[in-house]
């Protein structure tokens, strides 16, 4: 096992990771400030990927597609929030996940009637094909490259937002106590309605990058869900920085683990123990990353609220 | 008074009664009821199913055997217990004579058993179930397509014949992959230089690309179908694999894959049993007449549909149209006389084909379309490896 090997595994770990942690940054604010479980955070990645290509076939140019379907990925956000999250906030968890999860029928059907249910090609500018050379022998492709640079960006400028500006301190204040920021005179409504756009941007973000990669198809948004529900559990609800920390843990222990584990059980224990236990321990790596994250700190590694 | 009430009754009751068919009226026609997935990211080859059994009944000219016909659809939403319910409803409800489709092996061993057990035939026009081929085989059950292990079976051979050494294999990390592997190791026997199990569903598969580069094989076999399929080609392409290391797949490269991936499916090579440019009247004609109906080549999972319809529709004529009875229905199937999109074959005992396997590339034409081509046959008259367990 080469070293080279190792660290090229890792920058895939990173790459996973910066792609959930988009979805993640968008949910947890969500889910920290509004209090309200989003399913249909997933269809906002879907719709994201699909208005991207869209608009990119319409104009001829990936980066006007790009910018036009994350504008329209902003506004059927805040349109989904004024006409159909608003009324949940109030109400409980469950009522909460039966509406969205009705929000991703509704998304899913939506995009097959006006697509259809076939897998659509996405297409990549000539610049982002190709690969390049890391070391001798190893290359890596540009694409993935450029997600991992777009990650780190976002990063940095939520850093910003939430650290550094007025709006960034309302949204931790909102985070903390949201009745306490109304009471000082927020309009709270406004604030939830920005905070639910910006998500929505992010998830468009996370989707229109994975379009390439994955397969955009009507339901693409669930099979993302599962691991950024996982990501926000251990980064801490609320917390943007819980969330980097606990995608980029997720994104590196996945990777490393569907990479070595087989290798490596079967070295230390036999062959077969190696063959048998290797891939099915793989796979569920994270739910008991999850687990154990839950039993020391049942808050997640950052919690938001004090 | 009394009178004019009870004539009354009467013309009522003779108005109701001429409103029911007449017995003989009520055998010219037959039912059918085709199960397969409409809704949900499968429910794109549930779409080509249904519009190539659409054609068939439009070149049968909306007859079935010469009998009026009537198609009920059914959406398994890949769920064997939903699948089980869409034909009880369709037998009970509806009253079909025959159930056909179905994409999923473990819907179709929970759906065969109910079809059978009321004493109806089960077309099969996709999932390929071993223990349906050997030791589970029924006399009303029927299969359009083929067993599970056949086509990766074809592969091995072609690997084995051409000398391939170093293999790298990857499946998804469940019942079909395994039974995949397993055909592919009945016929080839060079070096495997590594097994990979990936979870059913990854769409990530970077970090298995990363491993497989540093393994350095000559060859690498591959099991992804549908959207999994997708992902594997564009992201092996990306990572500049594709022209260095060929790819050999079954069940990834198709005409649904095909337009979502395009040039990343370019120089990868399928085995099947049919491919749209096949050389006979029946696949010709099915295929001229699917892209002027719905303006794209069909898939093979349509192709085996529209073949099992005319399947059903040849039994009912030899029979003259006498559903009533099963068996001989059975027995009229069993000669497979009808111009099948695969070109004349013969049923085995265990109601499987008897087909040729191709070895298919994926070529871009002049023309800019890619498309698949089939480059040499393989296996001729190929039977499945489990009818020696089947007793009729």
């Amino acid at each position: 096992m080469s070293w080279i090997l190792i660290f090229e595994q890792l920058l895939n770990g990173v790459q996973l990771g910066l792609t959930l942690f988009l979805m993640a940054a968008g949910l947890t604010l969500v889910l920290g400030i509004m209090n309200l479980v989003n399913l249909a955070h997933g269809s906002l990645y879907m719709v994201g990927a699909y208005l991207t290509l869209a608009a990119s076939q319409w104009t001829g140019s990936y980066v006007a597609g790009v910018l036009l379907g994350l504008a329209g990925t902003l506004v059927i956000g805040m349109l989904v929030e004024v006409v159909a999250l608003r009324a949940l906030y109030d109400r409980d968890h469950l009522d909460q996940v039966l509406a969205t999860f009705g929000l991703i029928l509704f998304f899913n059907e939506l995009v097959a009637m006006l697509w259809g249910r076939a897998s659509l090609y996405a297409q990549l500018p000539q610049y982002l094909r190709g690969h390049v050379e890391l070391f001798s022998g190893s290359s890596y492709p540009v694409y993935r490259l450029s997600v991992i640079v777009v990650g780190l960006l976002v990063a940095v400028l939520l850093w910003y937002v939430v650290t550094q500006t007025r709006l960034g301190m309302l949204i931790r204040a909102g985070a903390s106590n949201r009745t306490m920021v109304a009471a000082l005179g927020i309009n709270i409504r406004l604030l939830s309605t920005v905070v639910f756009g910006f998500g929505a941007v992010l998830a468009g973000l996370a989707g229109l990058m994975a379009g390439p990669i994955y397969s955009v198809q009507p339901g693409m948004g669930e099979l993302i869900l599962i691991q950024v529900f996982v990501v926000i559990v251990i980064g801490g609800i609320g917390s943007v920085r819980g969330a980097l920390v606990g995608a980029l843990i997720v994104g590196i222990v996945d990777t490393l683990g569907r990479a070595f584990l087989k290798p490596m059980l079967g070295a230390m224990l036999s062959p077969t123990a190696g063959e048998a236990a290797g891939p099915a321990l793989a796979s569920m790596l994270i739910y008991l990353l999850m687990a154990v994250v839950l039993a020391l700190r049942p808050a997640g590694l950052f919690p938001a609220r004090g | 008074m009394i009178q004019p009430v009870a004539a009354a009754l009467l013309a009522a009751s003779v108005a109701a009664f001429s409103l029911l068919p007449t017995p003989a009226l009520a055998q010219q026609k037959i039912k059918i009821g085709f199960i397969t997935t409409m809704s949900g990211p499968q429910g794109v080859i549930g779409a080509y199913m249904k519009d190539s059994v659409e054609l068939a009944l439009d070149h049968l000219g909306r007859k079935v055997g010469g009998l009026e016909a009537e198609v009920v659809y059914g959406d398994d939403q890949t769920k064997p217990d939903v699948g089980v319910q869409v034909a009880e409803e369709m037998l009970k409800k509806h009253n079909v004579d025959i159930v056909a489709g179905i994409i999923w092996s473990n819907v179709m061993l929970a759906v065969q058993p109910v079809v059978n057990g009321a004493g109806k035939i089960m077309v099969g026009t996709n999932a390929g179930a071993s223990p349906l081929a050997g030791s589970q085989c029924n006399p009303l059950y029927f299969s359009t397509s083929w067993n599970n292990d056949q086509t990766p079976e074809a592969m091995g051979k072609y690997l084995q014949d051409s000398g391939v050494n170093d293999l790298y294999v990857m499946a998804p990390n469940y019942q079909a992959g395994k039974d995949m592997v397993a055909g592919l190791k009945r016929y080839y026997k060079g070096r495997i230089v590594e097994e990979v199990y990936t979870k059913l569903g990854q769409q990530d598969y970077q970090a298995e690309i990363t491993q497989l580069r540093s393994k350095n094989p000559k060859a690498v076999f591959a099991f992804y179908p549908g959207g999994m399929g997708i992902q594997f080609l564009r992201q092996y392409d990306q990572a500049g694999l594709r022209d260095k290391l060929p790819l050999y797949t079954v069940y990834t490269v198709d005409e649904i894959s095909i337009p979502a991936v395009k040039d990343a499916a370019v120089g990868i090579k399928e085995a099947r049993f049919w491919s749209p440019d096949l050389k006979n009247a029946a696949s010709e004609k099915y295929v001229s007449d699917y892209k002027k109906k719905y303006g794209k080549l069909p898939v093979f999972y349509g192709a085996q549909s529209y073949d099992g319809i005319m399947l059903i529709d040849s039994a009912v004529k030899a029979t003259k149209g006498n559903l009533k009875d099963a068996k001989a229905l059975a027995r009229a199937m069993q000669k497979a006389n009808y111009p099948s999109i695969r070109g004349p074959f013969q049923f085995n005992v265990n109601h499987h084909p008897i087909q040729n396997f191709y070895l298919l590339d994926t070529v871009k034409l002049p023309s800019g379309d890619i498309e698949m081509r089939i480059q040499k046959t393989i296996f001729e008259k190929h039977k499945d490896s489990y009818y020696q367990d089947c007793k009729m």
